[in-house]
């Protein structure tokens, strides 16, 4: 098939072309519409999300209970209970802050050793060993007529010891 | 009569030219050689089918909530009859499948088939090797047991280090708490996303191969065109000795060893240590020395980015059809090589004993941890390169593979520390 005339094929041509650029339109209006549904969904799916935080106060008990220099967990807060040695009290999550492993307390070394990538943390929380690049969080604790009680329901990021942070009597 | 055998022949001719659609009808004999190519990418296809066929049977036992899940599993294993024999044949084609598509990775490179024609299958094939260490990924969070639950608590983590778009990627992943939406996002990748994204870019992968007219091959000095042989059956028995034999092999090992499930997700207790499977305990050791943003995101992105822009942009692609055909190849690939290994393990010895004293004064920042160190590392690097590229006056390809054989020998030195040299706490021990 010869067609010598162009004046004649430019407009098939420039038709051809207008229809495949709308193809390619619809195509990628579909393909943006898939990917906003997806987003919409996983979206709506992280919003509904059954809030696992512990919302209730533990009660840790009597500060009699706690020696100085101790460490006492209580998994059902997910946190440990560190006496300080001038007996003040910090509640320190449990999850590592580097990547949220469960960290365990060596009370062979008086360390927090995470056995993922081998931070280590003192009893005030404090970096011993990177990598993990702050303190253990901390959350609430209060003491009311000489009960220990701490509230795991938000947890307080820090960048340092600091004496103030921790409660006493 | 007569018709009706036309009418077979012509319908059994057409099944078996869609088999091996994917296959030129003639190759040059030159590439039929084994030890041009191993049949590793033969091979990674081989274990791709094999990874479908029981990935199907283990999706009729599996259910992915965090109630059933481990429990269908460890039934699946106590299960006396073929129920963890399937589980092994998928565990083993998995991890076989990482092994065999990372030496192909370096096969197609030392043999030069990255030159023109061949540009944009080198990229869709480090897609493809992604693609298979999302799906090992993805799959072994599956069974939630502990190993699952502290991958999956590490893996969400890691993102919310990614710059600008980590939080709102950790929160499409079901939040920073690991939990039922998680474990079904990760299911829904693991068995329909990324096979099908696997299928789509195997194919055309296939299909660029035979474009480039089936595997990489001398360019001879000669005018004289290669000798060529039909596929069927020079080409194809080849394969089906290594691929059959394969598979033997997988399905006999799978009778007699299991694959491991470890206790129950328990989000109380980490394991100690808590070691990724092998293929990232790489990775692993880049974490404990780097700041997370750049373990996570800047190391391996600037890695991904020299390795595929090596053969690409930079014009390095070694001679074809041969291996490690430049000049004094060898040499420098092993010189390279011992460099490398030396280096990572001093680097990470020396690294782990300052990490390790207790002066409580290192800063751990994204600076002194992350920027200065990466951009140490990338400013030495070249300006060794180039030192070495005057002193000796090496060509650029010869300059390529210094680079990429450096690049390939740190990871696998990290790979080695991590696997062997890592006891209780992460602590460095020696392995025996
Ligand atoms: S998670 Fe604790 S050191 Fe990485």
């Amino acid at each position: 098939m010869k067609s010598p005339d162009l004046s004649k094929e430019q407009p098939q041509l420039g038709r051809r072309l207008f229809l495949n650029r709308i193809w390619l339109l619809l195509a990628s209006i579909v393909a943006i519409e898939f990917g906003w549904v997806g987003f919409k969904i996983l979206k709506s799916k992280s919003n509904s999300r059954v809030s696992t935080e512990l919302e209730s106060i533990v009660v840790a008990g009597n500060i009699s209970e706690f020696a100085p220099g101790s460490v006492t967990p209580f998994p059902q807060g997910q946190f440990y209970l560190a006496c300080l040695d001038d007996g003040s009290f910090l509640a320190l999550s449990r999850s590592c802050t580097h990547l949220h492993c469960s960290v365990p307390w060596d009370e062979g070394k008086k360390q927090f050793v995470c056995p993922c990538h081998g931070s280590a943390f003192d009893l005030n929380g404090d970096v011993l060993r990177p990598p993990a690049p702050r303190p253990l969080d901390l959350l609430h604790v209060r003491i009311e007529n000489g009960v220990v009680k701490v509230d795991p329901g938000q947890v307080i990021k820090r960048d340092k010891f600091d004496p103030s942070q921790a409660t006493r009597i | 009569m007569e018709v009706i055998n036309k009418k077979q022949t012509s319908q059994r001719r057409s099944l078996s030219s869609f088999i091996m659609h994917v296959h030129p009808t003639v190759v040059a004999r030159d590439t039929l050689r084994f030890t041009l190519s191993f049949g590793l990418g033969g091979m990674a296809s081989t274990l791709c089918l094999l990874l479908f066929m029981t990935g199907v049977l283990l999706l009729l036992v599996y259910e992915p909530t965090t109630l059933n899940a481990y429990s269908s599993v460890r039934t699946l294993v106590n299960d006396s009859g073929f129920g963890s024999w399937v589980r092994n044949v998928h565990y083993f084609s998995a991890n076989i499948l990482v092994f065999i598509a990372f030496l192909h990775f370096l096969r197609v490179y030392l043999t030069g088939a990255t030159n023109t024609g061949r540009q944009l299958n080198w990229v869709i094939g480090i897609v493809l090797l992604m693609l298979i260490f999302l799906s090992n990924l993805t799959g072994y969070l599956l069974p939630w047991d502990q190993l699952a639950f502290w991958a999956i608590t590490i893996c969400t983590s890691m993102l919310s280090y990614v710059p600008l778009v980590g939080e709102s990627l950790q929160m499409l992943l079901g939040g920073a708490e690991v939990g039922a939406s998680t474990l079904s996002i990760f299911f829904v990748l693991h068995v329909v996303f990324l096979p099908v994204t696997l299928i789509i870019l195997a194919v055309w992968h296939f299909w660029l191969v035979r474009k480039a007219s089936g595997l990489v091959q001398v360019e001879e000095e000669t005018s004289s065109p290669p000798i060529r042989v039909s596929t069927s059956p020079h080409l194809v028995v080849r394969e089906a000795a290594v691929g059959l034999s394969l598979i033997a092999i997988i399905l006999l090992f799978a009778a007699f060893v299991n694959a491991p499930l470890l206790d129950q997700a328990n989000p109380g207790l980490s394991p100690n240590p808590a070691k990724a499977p092998w293929y990232f305990l790489g990775f692993q050791e880049l974490l404990m020395h780097f700041y997370p943003t750049f373990a996570v995101c800047v190391i391996p992105m600037l890695l991904l980015f020299t390795l595929l822009a090596l053969p690409l942009l930079y014009d390095c692609s070694l001679p074809a059809g041969r291996w490690i055909g430049v000049a004094k190849g060898r040499a420098i690939t092993f010189s390279t090589a011992v460099c490398g290994l030396l280096l990572t393990s001093i680097v990470v010895f020396v690294d782990d004993l300052t990490l390790a004293s207790d002066g409580g004064a290192i800063t751990f920042d994204w600076f002194y941890r992350g920027l200065l160190p990466t951009a140490l590392i990338v400013v030495v690097l070249f300006s060794v390169i180039l030192l070495l590229r005057k002193m000796f006056s090496l060509s650029r390809v010869q300059s390529g593979l210094i680079l990429f054989t450096f690049i390939i020998t740190v990871m696998l030195g990290l790979t080695v520390i991590g696997i062997w040299f890592r006891g209780e706490g992460m602590q460095l021990v020696w392995p025996w």
